[in-house]
């Protein structure tokens, strides 16, 4: 563990199955966090936190990645850069040496290894930073991947190396709302964290895809609790395995009417009544008593 | 007259046109002329996540053919195609690779501006 960050949280909100809370969970701990909190939006292909935390952007920029420029009249055609690159992102094709810059993951190795300095580093647009606060008291970070964009983690991981600065900073906790599935962008925005929440929803499909968000994230050892929305719905499989693999369900958020017309009006549902903010709150507090030293002791 | 590239399902002139280019099974190498060929594996495209069409179109440069004959050409393999002068023909799929290459022969084939995929 990184010691210049002992006393900050960081704690992620994923799941496998898309449109199960996410979002939903991530704002309403922003609201009531007790402690400094800095909220993260790292699904960059459709970030949505900043509809419930209503921010103000003080900041943006565009954010991009190192590729290749190829000066002809330096290559010598040898392949070294293309034979290294895994990616065809630069390939030899007849007497040209052409870039496929799309292609490229910004590795920097065809600009290392040219034995002629016949590349120089041009760019491709990622998309855009953005970094304000809400409400006075939620410093807010989003990243947002340009439209026609294929890669999101080269974003991610620059939003990631902010969001530690920031952290380093102001002492705060982090909550990331993780994009939905289990390939490469959504361990991407969880592998930082201390803690990862899952959301599911008790149904087949909840489950199904709950199952392989947790055999995806099981590998990188860290501990992981659930948190049950739209409860009532479907079946008993979700809480079967969460016993079986005693995973802590943390909350529980019942499958009511009111709570998806507030969401679908952009409203906080922890503001929604009493009892929801008790139940975030309860929340918030069993994160915020996480004790990181023993887990990783 | 130099040699033209078929993608192709099978090794010989009598196996299928493989519609794709990229994730083409082979490419099999004709002299028009004599109609003598060979025959190009593509395993290694087919198992490639991304570029399939690049790595492809390298080997096609690679083996000296000026023209390919196939069904579809996805975009990059298409520039990467044009960047070394090779001229494309599409739509060829649903017949043999001999009869692709006759088809070529005859000259009721048009060279491709855009790619079709």
């Amino acid at each position: 563990m990184d010691p210049k960050r002992k006393s900050n949280l960081i704690v992620s909100i994923a799941s496998g199955k898309g449109g199960t809370g996410k979002t939903t969970v991530s704002a309403s701990l922003a609201c009531v966090w007790k402690k400094p909190v800095l909220a993260v939006d790292l699904d960059v292909e459709e970030p949505n936190l900043h509809l419930f935390l209503n921010p103000e952007i003080s900041h943006q920029e565009k954010i991009y990645l190192e590729t290749p420029v190829v000066d002809e009249s330096k290559c010598t055609l040898c392949r070294m850069c293309s034979d290294l690159c895994q990616f065809q992102a630069i390939k030899v094709m007849g007497e040209t040496l052409l870039t496929f810059t799309e292609m490229c993951h910004g590795c920097g190795g065809c600009l290392a290894i040219c034995p002629e300095k016949a590349l120089s580093p041009g760019q491709r647009e990622l998309g855009i930073l953005s970094q304000g606060s809400s409400l006075g008291k939620i410093s807010f970070l989003m990243g947002s991947l340009r439209v026609g964009e294929a890669m999101s983690p080269p974003l991610m991981t620059i939003v990631k190396k902010r969001m530690m600065e920031i952290l380093g900073k102001e002492r705060a906790d982090a909550i990331i709302d993780a994009p939905p599935g289990v390939s490469c962008p959504a361990v991407c925005a969880v592998m930082d964290s201390d803690l990862i929440i899952l959301v599911t929803e008790p149904t087949p499909f909840g489950f199904h895809d709950f199952r392989l968000a947790w055999e995806s994230f099981s590998s990188m050892g860290k501990p992981m609790a659930v948190v049950i929305n739209r409860a009532g719905l479907g079946d008993s499989s979700v809480y079967r395995f969460c016993d079986e693999k005693k995973l802590p369900i943390l909350a529980s958020i019942p499958y009511d009417r009111n709570i998806a017309q507030a969401y679908s009006k952009g409203q906080v549902v922890a503001r929604l009544s009493p009892e929801l903010e008790h139940k975030f709150s309860d929340l918030a507090r069993e994160l915020q008593g996480y004790d990181r030293e023993a887990a990783y002791a | 007259m130099s040699r033209i590239a078929v993608t192709s399902e099978g090794p010989t002139l009598k196996d299928m046109v493989d519609p794709r280019f990229g994730r083409a099974g082979g490419f099999v190498l004709v002299d028009p002329e004599t109609m003598e060929h060979e025959y190009v594996d593509n395993g290694q495209s087919q198992a490639m996540a991304h570029g399939a069409g690049i790595q492809a179109a390298q080997v096609i440069a690679d083996s000296g053919a000026k023209v390919v004959l196939t069904g579809y050409v996805g975009p990059k393999a298409f520039q990467a195609l044009r960047a070394t002068g090779i001229k494309v023909v599409q739509n060829l799929d649903n017949m043999s690779v001999g009869e692709a290459v006759e088809k070529y022969k005859s000259g009721h084939v048009d060279y491709a501006s855009h790619p079709n995929k």
